[in-house]
């Protein structure tokens, strides 16, 4: 570490305590400005339910805040509320997240929430049919949303129903219109406990006063039935391309989604994959893909590549947005700028570009105290070290032309990829050996 | 938020420039003064498409360079045309700032507006229109919208109708860029790691020597009174209703919008710090089961436009229930006021929301080009003094005097049997 990482989040300025209960608690003081963020995560996420519940875990998630020990839906959010604090709770394929913000003088305020949803909810049946029906609405109208329906089928496709990532964390109507109060209850009195929770508190507090008020507050917290933390499987790649068709009436545009599995965020080629997926579809306006079907021809507003890069093997994927009459000749120009990437190997200036884009914009994502929050939760979350940002230029510098090239052949392969289209045209579905 | 410094050029520019120094990075923004306020019909979405040919590019600094350049100093860059205004902005590394302000500088003056570029960026942006047509909410805002407004510039959609998108050509485009792009129209807006002195040195070095012009007249039509309360409804393939209540508001420098922006805090809870399920109108619409959700807006536009809410209804529950309940809670602020206890709440949370979004460079950035656009930095520098100022009878006064019939516009989204679409597609 040099004298210019001082200001990067690291293991001589990040405040890390584990409670005997095996709750990982890092703080980071950040004085300018007022308030103060916690992020934080629990090993509950729909990886833990089973596809016939598909939904329970996001579910508990959205009824944690309706009810909790004495206080009901309306005591809990006026505390907040009246003080212009925010909490929210959100479920994951493999977590369940909280986030929270709040002025400084109230962290005791968002911890004690915290701490009173978490652990005491009481799913009151009035709020858990309210929240059935906003989540039912909530699906009938992504029915009808192109975008969602594209990726959905893209990931149907891509992991075969034994594998968890074949279904989202959301669940279906089916399920959700099965889901019971005793369900929700169950599953937290299971699987919601201190083992592998982290919190993350940054902001303008002293590292002492948020480590006592974390001790306070979750510092008696046990739940014997934890189940060990689960992972997702490894996932077999799809033994031939399909393309996947979603008919949406009444859409003036049609989206497509392609999709292959892509790396872990532990994988040891990860970075150098996300050094080729901004060069296929990120860096500038859209990278090549933005490049060739935004740019040259003018097919779509959106064009773009992403790595998601999580706890398992996530998906590489590939959107766009076109008029139904170019769903054909973007998809070819997207596969051809794939092509050029798993054939040569980029050039000296797009490496070096991309090296520095990554590196340069470390000071704009901690900026804010929400940013340094994420940052040091991922940190913690994926065992990456607290030192890993500190250390991030090395690691970017480290990788080369050859490294792009053999992440992208790995997982950029044309023969395992699923495109779904999603919009007003009726075509149909079929696999191409 | 204090202590940013105003200052005009010879040539006319506004420079509003304030020093942050708790990150090393500056938050570089161009505001003009043109949006789709300005537009004639014929020309609707012309300066959302001039915002996109900006990236065209100018013989110094070609397409793509920008974009390339701000990606590799690892800076964060984007454009984006309001109704009243066209914003352009580059966080960047302090020391890599140089690069962003040049070509603000040099585009100002010297966009090239290719003509084949002009036809590859019209498909681009009757995609996005139709993108953006997907959303049933977005038939619903452009109905309500032109029924508000017959006359002034609010009336269309920011992206404009796909007619004009159709029939516009390159000479509009650059006539409407030579037209509204000039130092007399526009405002340069830095917050961040730099030295006041040489950063407005370095502005002068490279745009005071862009040429003087007059400040352009802005086309404008004034909408004239509502003579009662109008209704649209709307049609699409789907399983889910929305509702959306209109009033008539006044522009933000008005002194009745901060009123009004409390008494959208009662009402809807949007503060921007929460989402506020204590507010009145998800306690009488979401928790009472009627709607999926619920959310207002009251945008700060230079000529009066809409305070507006959006309903989601769920299954089985009618558009007209939405309303009538919206309306009844309409009529009890206007006969009962509000409580002590919610005036508080409104400005504890205004306080936090002033916190949350002057932490980051690009916030406190944005909002002085907001300002600048509106009136001078004073109205955002004064906004939770004045929203403080604001007494428990102002909220009941404004609810008398605005949300009324008069003022009214009702629109409702009726889904239609997507399986009927499907037999005759």
């Amino acid at each position: 570490m040099t004298a210019s990482n001082l200001s990067i989040p690291n293991s001589n300025n990040i405040r890390r305590i584990v409670l005997d209960n095996g709750i990982t608690l890092l703080v980071y003081e950040n004085p300018n400005g007022q308030s103060v963020n916690v992020m934080g995560s629990l090993h509950a996420g729909s990886i833990y339910e089973s596809p016939e519940s598909s939904g329970l875990s996001a579910y508990v998630a959205s009824a944690l805040m309706t009810g909790a020990g004495s206080r009901d839906f309306d005591d809990i959010h006026s505390a907040l509320e009246d003080n212009g604090a925010d909490l929210s709770v959100r479920g994951h394929i493999h977590k369940i997240g909280l986030s929270g913000k709040a002025l400084a003088e109230d962290l005791r305020l968002l911890l004690e929430t915290a701490n009173d949803i978490l652990r005491n909810p009481v799913f009151p049946q009035d709020h858990v049919e309210r929240l059935r029906g906003e989540k039912l609405t909530w699906l009938q109208y992504s029915n009808f949303d192109t975008r969602y329906r594209a990726a959905k089928a893209m990931r149907e496709a891509l992991y075969p129903p034994s594998h968890p990532y074949h279904y989202g964390a959301f669940g279906n109507e089916e399920t959700i219109k099965r889901i019971s109060q005793r369900d929700l209850q169950a599953f937290h009195r299971t699987h919601f406990g201190p083992r592998g929770m982290i919190l993350v508190i940054v902001g303008a507090v002293a590292p002492k006063d948020a480590a006592d008020l974390v001790q306070d507050n979750f510092g008696d917290w046990q739940n014997a039935h934890q189940p060990e933390v689960l992972s997702a499987p490894l996932a077999n790649s799809p033994a031939c391309s399909q393309r996947q068709a979603v008919f949406v009436p009444g859409k003036t545009q049609s989206d497509i989604s392609m999709g292959v599995i892509g790396p872990a965020r532990r994988a040891d080629d990860y970075l150098a994959a996300q050094l080729a997926n901004s060069v296929l579809g990120e860096f500038g306006m859209m990278g090549r893909i933005g490049k060739s079907v935004r740019e040259d021809k003018g097919l779509a507003y959106y064009a773009f590549s992403r790595v998601s890069g999580g706890h398992g093997p996530d998906p590489w994927t590939i959107n766009a947005g076109v008029n139904p009459d170019n769903v054909d000749l973007a998809i070819d120009s997207i596969l051809e700028e794939i092509e050029i990437l798993v054939s040569d190997e980029v050039s000296d200036e797009d490496l070096a570009d991309n090296q520095s884009y990554f590196t340069g914009r470390l000071p704009l994502r901690l900026e804010s105290n929400e940013g340094i929050a994420s940052s040091i939760h991922s940190m913690q979350s994926y065992g990456l070290g607290l030192d890993y940002l500190a250390n991030y230029r090395e690691l970017i510098y480290e990788i080369g032309k050859a490294d792009l090239l053999a992440a992208a052949r790995r997982y950029l392969k044309q023969e395992q990829m699923v495109i779904a289209v999603a919009g007003p045209q009726q075509e149909a579905s079929g696999t191409n050996d | 938020m204090t202590n940013s410094t105003r200052t005009t050029l010879p040539n006319g520019l506004t420079v509003i420039l304030k020093e942050v120094h708790s990150a090393p990075i500056i938050s570089w923004w161009v505001a003009y003064r043109v949006g789709s306020r300005n537009e004639p019909t014929g020309k609707t979405g012309i300066s959302h498409w001039v915002e996109h040919m900006m990236f065209k590019g100018t013989e110094r600094f070609p397409a793509g360079l920008l974009d390339r350049e701000i990606d590799r100093a690892g800076g964060m860059w984007n454009a984006f045309t309001f109704m009243d205004y066209t914003m352009y902005f580059e966080t960047v590394p302090a020391d890599k700032a140089g690069i962003a302000m040049a070509a603000e500088a040099d585009r100002m003056n010297n966009a090239i507006f290719d003509p084949g570029e002009t036809e590859s960026e019209r498909t681009v942006i009757i995609s996005e229109r139709q993108g953006a047509e997907n959303e049933p909410t977005f038939w619903l805002q452009e109905a309500v919208q032109g029924a508000a407004f017959r006359v002034h510039g609010y009336h269309h959609r920011i992206i404009g109708d796909e007619s004009d998108l159709r029939s516009m050509t390159r000479d509009d485009l650059y006539a409407h860029y030579r037209h509204h792009y000039c130092p007399a129209n526009a405002a340069v807006v830095a917050v961040g790691a730099f030295d006041t002195d040489e950063m407005l040195a370095k502005v002068n070095e490279l745009f005071g020597s862009i040429d003087a012009r007059e400040r352009p007249a802005l086309f404008v039509r004034h909408e004239p009174p509502q003579q009662g309360e109008r209704r649209v409804n709307v049609e699409r393939p789907g399983k889910t209703a929305f509702c959306e209540i209109c009033h008539h508001a006044p522009p933000a420098t008005h002194e009745d919008w901060v009123k009004l922006k409390v008494m959208d805090n009662i009402l809807s809870g949007s503060s921007g710090a929460s989402d506020n399920k204590t507010s009145r109108l998800y306690q009488a619409l979401v928790k009472t089961e009627i709607a999926a959700s619920v959310g207002a807006w009251l945008l700060p536009t230079i000529d009066p436009f809409l305070y507006s809410i959006m309903i989601t209804l769920r299954e089985g529950r009618s558009a007209e229930e939405a309303e009538a309940t919206v309306l009844a809670e309409i009529a009890r602020l206007q006969a009962d006021g509000i409580t002590e206890a919610e005036l508080n709440r409104a400005r504890k949370q205004a306080k936090a929301a002033f916190a949350y979004s002057t932490e980051g460079v690009t916030e406190q950035a944005y909002w002085l080009a907001q300002s600048f656009i509106l009136e001078d930095e004073s109205w955002f520098d004064g906004f939770v003094d004045r929203l403080t100022d604001v007494a428990l009878d102002d909220v009941q006064d404004v609810a008398n005097r605005y949300l009324i019939p008069q003022r009214r516009v009702v629109g409702i989204l009726h889904p239609t049997d997507p399986e009927a679409e499907t037999a005759s597609a």
